[in-house]
């Protein structure tokens, strides 16, 4: 099952390495990541979203915790969230198809960025779903490049991940 | 005041009430050695390294005080790699200050360069690269904090060498402040109470006691607990110590090479009380089958080992020492004859034995049953890793805490010699003996030099049996007997290779030798090897064969 772990680390030098160092020596994997500075600016939040059983789950949980840089870890999934994720994509686009193409990008809240003869740039933020719909789409005009930041996501309602921390 | 970086570091060590510092100077370090030259702080110059961390370990194993090292950037530091990991899979609270190039040459592949910070993150609790001098006071107070606090590990600080020469402003924090570090010490009460009801319905019952019992402080607690609810206690490689060997409620070691009672205990109770320890693969065995009728109750102070290969009933996250302390005011005292009785009839069917004839070659067994007869117990043991390392936990019967020194997670083979040095110098008026085996004594022998330089009176016991045996022994058993690369018919002679090095070298090639060389060991003063020339193929057992559930056991001829 899929987890969105939200992991505030202090903001050292070398804290990036550790977590991910972590996840490589004791064979978790790492499905999307994404690293950004907090209010504090002392205090990054890593955004993890890990695919785990319950049991390796809970070691992740475990294992990040002795990190001493790690300061708190909040599982998501549990509770109702929302999550979205950046994707810019590079996509082959002639005049013969560039108002299919346009269509397409009003059609998901799309932007187009970046425009030269020959292709554009899209702009595309969403869930998984919504990505993974307008990159199948887009496919059929051939995809140059694509670029995603990784998933990133919040708590709905006024609750904050103090109140959402792993057990 | 101010101060400079090296200096900072020696103010630290005094305010950490550091005495001792095992190390090896070099370019990076230079600055910091300078500082050291005018301290009181006693500094032991080894011939290696590793030979220098794992002294500060076997330090820090007998006295429960940091240990600390300084090895030079690059090769200095890289060489006391092994050492740290050694530490961290024991957890063994170390301070290492490795040496870095200036700052203004890290990354460029500078001369005797080596990331260390990258290199140690895997293998230690925590590690520092200091880029400001400004933040030094500050890691040095958390260096210590975190190798020796929650569940003890080693720490490094790799220490450029522009950082060692820069002046600031030096005030060394009364107070740590690590967001991301709390220890659990108090147990939740929650669960002691379900551990006590637990074992006050348990009919075969069992308390698996590892290192942490030893490191907290807590073997005369888990005494008083054993005595007051009679339960039987099994203890790992390094809970040795941490219950009295010669109590009637001893079981020995459990796991690869425990003693046949204490694991066919262990497979038929029904309640496991695990106390600081860690489940590890040599205790456990075929992990599916391990405890399978019993109810797993699970003392750790790192909630990590809760659950990783084990899943405990009875979770309790928390200071040994405290959990037992908060335990015992639950418990009822109980007795458990029958199951006592079943147990005694496991001991009868398998004791441990081995039979030394009078004019036949020595026995391995013998020669530590011996030096255990000798000293009467009362030696501290520092052992090598191999076959002797499990004799030794076989037939000397450690009775206290912190009298047994050894590699047990990371098995490293050349950690007793330099380890037996850095736990004599912990225990100055004790007698201790290294039992080493021929191959593991050949891995850092270079540090008997560092015992004759100091007069450092350890007595190193070689087994000698011209062989890598434990290696040996899996060949024979499982490997058709086919000895690939275990010969060690082509090692030096040690009695003159220790008077080489200006020590007192001793062989006994008779059984009828073995107790008289022993004897004069001891009365010898100074570092002494003795040659024990033992039979050649001699195995440990019993033994569970790797994979199989500790019930299953071989037992030998």
């Amino acid at each position: 099952m899929k987890h969105i772990l939200a992991v505030l680390v202090e903001n050292k030098p070398g804290v990036l390495v550790r977590v991910a160092g972590l996840f490589a020596r004791r064979g978790f994997n790492i499905e999307s990541l994404a690293v950004g500075r907090t209010m504090d600016p002392g205090i990054s939040r890593m955004t993890i979203e890990v695919d785990a059983d319950e049991e390796t789950l809970e070691q992740i949980n475990k294992q990040l915790n002795k990190l001493v840089n790690v300061i708190k870890i909040s599982n998501l999934t549990q509770e109702p969230y929302v999550d979205r994720e950046l994707v810019l994509i590079k996509v082959n686009a002639p005049a013969s198809s560039r108002a299919e193409i346009q269509q397409i990008v009003e059609t998901f809240r799309a932007k187009i960025i970046d425009v030269s003869l020959q292709s554009l740039i899209i702009e595309v933020t969403g869930n998984e779903e919504k990505l993974e719909a307008i990159q199948s789409l887009l496919s059929h005009y051939g995809i140059l490049e694509m670029v995603r930041t990784g998933k990133i996501a919040l708590l709905r309602g006024s609750k904050t991940t103090k109140n959402g921390e792993v057990k | 005041m101010k101060l400079t970086g090296a200096q900072m570091v020696v103010e630290a060590l005094k305010r950490e009430n550091v005495e001792v510092v095992f190390g090896y100077p070099g370019g990076s370090v230079l600055n910091l050695y300078d500082v050291l030259y005018d301290s009181d702080i006693r500094h032991y110059l080894s011939r290696h390294e590793q030979g220098a961390v794992h002294a500060a370990d076997g330090y820090a194993r007998v006295t429960g005080k940091p240990g600390v090292v300084f090895t030079t950037s690059g090769p200095g530091a890289t060489n006391a790699v092994t050492g740290i990991a050694n530490a961290y899979m024991d957890s063994v609270p170390l301070v290492v200050f490795t040496g870095q190039v200036a700052t203004t040459l890290i990354g460029t592949d500078a001369f005797q360069e080596a990331d260390m910070f990258g290199i140690t993150l895997p293998i230690t609790k925590h590690n520092y690269l200091v880029t400001d001098i400004q933040e030094l006071p500050r890691i040095l107070k958390e260096a210590f904090y975190l190798a020796t606090s929650g569940r003890p590990g080693p720490v490094l600080i790799d220490l450029p060498k522009d950082i060692q020469q820069q002046q600031a402003e030096f005030v060394y924090p009364e107070e740590v402040n690590i967001p991301g570090y709390n220890p659990t010490y108090e147990g939740h009460p929650g669960q002691v109470n379900r551990a006590a009801k637990a074992i006050a319905r348990a009919k075969k019952p069992v308390i698996y006691a590892g290192g942490g019992v030893v490191s907290s402080g807590a073997h005369e607690l888990l005494l008083k607990l054993a005595e007051t609810t009679g339960i039987p206690v099994a203890t790992t490689l390094m809970g040795m110590g941490g219950f009295p060997s010669d109590h009637h409620l001893a079981l020995g070691m459990l796991g690869m090479h425990g003693t046949y009672w204490a694991n066919m205990a262990v497979h038929e109770a029904d309640l496991i009380m695990a106390i600081g320890a860690r489940f590890d693969d040599r205790v456990t065995g075929k992990l599916d089958v391990f405890g399978q009728n019993a109810k797993i109750v699970h003392i750790d102070i790192d909630p990590a080992e809760i659950g990783k290969n084990v899943k405990a009933d009875i979770p309790i996250v928390g200071d040994v020492k405290l959990v037992l302390t908060e335990l015992l005011k639950k418990v009822k005292p109980k007795e458990h004859k029958e199951w006592l009785a079943r147990i005694d009839e496991w001991k009868k069917e398998a004791p441990l034995r081995y039979n030394q004839a009078e004019d036949g070659e020595i026995l391995p067994q013998y020669v530590i049953e011996s030096i255990y007869n000798v000293t009467k117990g009362e030696a501290l043991i520092a052992t090598e890793v191999g076959q002797h390392q499990m004799w030794t936990a076989q037939y000397y019967r450690f009775k206290k805490p912190r009298s047994l020194i050894t590699s047990g997670g990371l098995g490293t083979m050349g950690f007793g010699l330099p380890a037996s040095i850095g736990l004599q110098i912990g225990a100055p008026d004790a007698t201790v003996f290294c039992i080493a085996g021929d191959g593991s004594f050949q891995m850092n022998l270079q540090e008997l030099a560092t015992a004759v330089a100091y007069k450092i009176p350890i007595k190193v016991a070689i087994i000698n049996n011209r062989y890598l045996g434990m290696v040996r022994q899996w060949q024979e058993l499982f490997f058709n007997k086919r000895y690939s690369s275990v010969d060690l018919q082509k090692s030096p002679d040690f009695v003159k290779l220790a008077e080489a090095f200006g020590a007192v070298g001793l062989r006994a090639e008779k059984p009828a030798e073995v107790i008289p060389t022993i004897e004069k060991a001891i009365a010898t003063p100074g570092p002494v090897v003795i040659d024990f020339r033992v039979r050649p193929e001699e195995n440990v057992f019993p033994m569970v064969p790797p994979n199989h559930a500790i019930s299953d056991m071989v037992r030998g001829e």
